[in-house]
């Protein structure tokens, strides 16, 4: 056995608290070691040569890295080793940087750490077997979930490097709530306009199959391989049949209301969502219906000329099989019932932005007069609050929510333009404007369209009379303010969306301390999950603008890409394997496996049959939970033998 | 802590683009950024600070504005105006809002009342100049 111990500088940011010298000399001393060496930055080309070269002169057959976090290098030298003939299973690493220099301060005791970590690996690896990568087929297909703008572009660019993408929305139509706005920052394109031609190319393009009014409700497999069920519900309207002529509203008796409109506008039990709507075709929402029941009522089945309306539709589950995964479930806004100093939800002309967007898009409640919900008054001056709900760690969102700065700041403009005599006023703890030509927008809105802007929280709004009673303050002048105002918009934050929060306990992905969907690297792996193979995009993980969505959809469909074109993939091979001589067939490992990857087998022993675990291998993300539950110590890890850490934890407990 | 109530009625609106029309500023374009305020020369005897008028003539806050003395304080250097990020003009902005003084609150000045002793150590040209400017003739 000849272990080689390599200890990184990292520049200062390891031999700062560590005495990377005397960590050296300590290895020296240690049983099997056969080189021991320091270099300023190991992962850089001399680094990995100086290993290289010991493996061949000095005939090493264990590597041993002191440095930064495996999650950073482990594939570095796992194949500088393997260049060299080494399996790269037998390369350890120790963390001496995340783990010692960058959270201790002490020299003295951080040197003696960095020993002890160093020994105790040097224990480890004479313990630790070649392991072999296991590879699995891939299936070429790929499922994004959710069709707002970052699932649109997603499946296109699935679709447009040749691959079969399948599209599941949940609501009747695809576009999500870029469809529902009326004008987007910073360059006031009409939102249905730039939306609409990339829904047609969804429903023209072959390489797409759209699924709407759908939901995933069950995902297997692994990388490669994942077995989806999806449900569909009826529709009560046959698609292909549905010649959009409007024949069934009118004699429809049932009225609610509409949620495309934010509930500011009536619809019928028939309906379709919006004009431009893909799939183009009406739908029955059976909750609103009479009945579904021809003997209740058949109104409109009676007028359809092209006879699309089947009451006898029944949900319909679909099962496919994908070799990668988007999740592109988006977002909700902050509910303003929950904001008891802005009327609760309860002051009629307390509107939220998203309503604002239906109030003056030409396609809303007013047809695009900007007309107030009380009493259908067009409004003369407008006030809005900026961080309505976010920025608030005391009671409602920590976070920036991103986009509301630019969408009041849009709305403002918008309004501006419609009523040239209005005045708007934007309540704002700060203005951010991190986005290409965002503060040019800002600054226009400001010097061309006199928004006038107003540093200070509101503190209550207050219905007075036939208007609103604004509380706030100038933070600037340091008064206390008050105004009247027709309407006040309330930028509400953005939350994970209800399908975000659905998909991930589906999907079982690790969510952020917020409750969005957590990447796998913040900067570095964005719309990478905990889960190989599954992939996010835009407001699912975090409040995103248009611009950054579409952006994100593609590197999503990229790395869905990077997956569905091979042939096969290699899997984890740090994976559980049962002893069945030692397994007495409890079941605990298949309760307490996350990934579902252990079942109960029989087996025959002595002539009779017995009931033990058994692991797929592909499924396996060696997670060694099992492991650690196993009462008999059936159940090890490749890799993280009990042995080999109970050599660790030996060495750790000797001076 | 003061309090205002803040309208654009007509006054308000007034003002704002009488200042803005003898200045030919966009007092819109001002955000609070504070550098005109920062780099003066005489901030210190200023009762309000200059981005602070600036933001009352956005909210068209006329008695406030005429009330402070800021804009008499300001000596013209122009230090402001080389600085400002939004190529505001400032020092425009406070002559036009003295020009808005004379030209709309003119005080008056009458020879009798003035009293004898001021009048005999008062320079003729002091006086000549104050007649001009501050006389309804």
């Amino acid at each position: 056995m000849r272990i080689g111990v390599y200890v990184c500088e990292c520049g200062k940011n390891i031999s700062a608290t560590v005495d990377v010298e005397k960590v050296v000399d300590y290895a020296k001393s240690l049983p099997n070691v056969a080189a021991s060496r320091v270099y300023k930055y190991m992962c850089a080309d001399p680094g990995q040569e100086l290993i290289k070269k010991d493996i061949e002169e000095l005939k090493l057959d264990k590597v041993i890295v002191a440095a930064c976090s495996p999650r950073m290098h482990e594939p570095t030298f796992r194949a500088a080793i393997e260049d060299k003939g080494l399996n790269p299973y037998t390369l350890e690493i120790v963390n001496i940087r995340e783990q010692v220099s960058w959270v201790h301060d002490d020299k003295k005791k951080g040197t003696k750490k960095a020993k002890s970590l160093v020994k105790s690996s040097v224990m480890r690896s004479a313990l630790m077997e070649p392991l072999d990568r296991k590879k699995v087929g891939v299936t070429h297909k790929a499922l994004v979930i959710g069709a707002g703008i970052a699932g649109i572009q997603a499946a296109l660019d699935i679709a447009g490097s040749g691959y079969q993408v399948t599209l599941v929305e949940k609501t009747s139509s695809i576009g999500g709530k870029m469809a529902q706005l009326d004008k987007t920052f910073p360059t006031l394109d009409c939102s249905a306009c730039i939306l609409s031609p990339k829904m047609v190319e969804v429903g023209r393009n072959p390489n797409i199959t759209l699924i709407a009014n759908a939901e995933v409700e069950q995902v297997d497999g692994y990388v490669g391989n994942f077995k989806v069920k999806i449900k569909k519900k009826p529709r009560y309207v046959i698609e292909e049949r549905c010649t959009m002529c409007d024949d069934c509203v009118p004699v429809c008796p049932v009225i609610v209301h509409d949620e495309y409109n934010e509930n500011l506008s009536p619809r019928k039990a028939i309906y379709i969502a919006f004009p431009q709507a893909i799939p183009a075709s009406y739908i029955i929402n059976p909750d609103d219906c009479l009945g579904i029941d021809p003997l209740i009522c058949s109104k409109c089945k009676d007028v359809c000329g092209p006879e699309a309306i089947d009451f006898d539709m029944k949900p319909e589950i679909i099962e496919d099989e994908f070799g990668a995964i988007v999740v592109a479930t988006g977002f909700d806004t902050y509910p303003i019932e929950n904001l008891g100093e802005y009327g609760q939800g309860n002051i009629p002309d307390v509107i939220t932005g998203l309503e604002f967007e239906r109030l003056i898009s030409p396609g809303g409640p007013s047809t695009g007069d900007l007309r107030r919900p009380s009493d259908g008054k067009l409004v003369k001056n407008v006030v809005f609050i900026h961080c309505a709900g976010s920025r608030d760690p005391a009671k409602h969102l920590p976070y920036c929510s991103k986009i509301c700065c630019m969408y009041s700041t849009k709305q403002a403009l918008m309004f501006k333009h419609e009523v040239r005599d209005g005045t708007a006023v934007n309540f704002y703890i700060d203005i951010r404007t991190g986005g290409k030509d965002y503060e040019e927008f800002y600054q226009r809105a400001a010097e061309e369209a006199k928004v006038i802007y107003i540093r200070g929280k509101v503190s209550e709004l207050i219905q007075d009379g036939d208007k609103i009673l604004v509380k706030g303050v100038n933070t600037l002048t340091a008064e206390t303010v008050e105004l009247h105002a027709d309407l006040v918009v309330l930028a509400t934050g953005i939350i994970p969306s209800q399908g975000t929060k659905d998909i991930a306990s589906v999907l079982r992905l690790s969510l952020g301390i917020n409750g969005f969907i957590k990447e796998a690297h913040p900067k570095l792996k964005p719309v990478e999950t905990s889960i190989t193979g599954v992939f996010v995009a835009g407001c699912a993980t975090g409040p995103k603008d248009i611009p950054e969505t579409v952006s994100q959809a593609g590197r999503a469909a990229v790395r869905a890409c990077n997956i569905i074109a091979q042939d096969e993939i290699e899997v984890e091979a740090t994976i559980a394997h049962v002893d069945e001589i030692l397994c007495r067939g409890c079941g605990i490992c298949v309760g307490t496996c996350p990934y579902s990857a252990i079942t109960l087998i029989d087996t025959k022993r002595f002539g009779n049959i017995y009931k033990v675990a058994s692991v797929n291998e592909a499924l396996c993300k060696g997670c060694g939970s099992c492991a650690a539950a196993c009462l008999n110590g059936a159940i090890n890890q490749f890799g993280f033998e009990d042995k080999q850490i109970l050599a660790m934890i030996q060495a750790l407990g000797e001076e | 802590m003061s309090y205002d109530y803040i309208e654009f009625g007509d006054t308000e609106k007034e003002f704002t683009s009488k200042i803005e029309e003898i200045s030919g500023q966009n007092i819109f374009s001002c955000y609070q950024c504070g550098k005109c305020s920062a780099g003066c020369a005489f901030s210190n005897l200023m009762e309000k600070t200059i981005n602070h008028t600036m933001q009352l003539v956005q909210l068209g806050k006329k008695e406030k504005v005429l009330q402070s003395n800021t804009h008499w304080v300001c000596a013209s250097c122009l230090t402001c105006t080389v600085r400002c990020p939004r190529e505001i003009d400032v020092a425009a902005v406070m002559e036009a809002i003295r020009e808005y003084t004379l030209r709309y609150e003119p005080e008056t000045i009458e020879r009798l009342d003035l009293p004898e002793e001021l009048l005999k150590k008062i320079p003729n040209i002091a006086l000549v100049g104050s007649f001009r400017k501050k006389s309804e003739l």
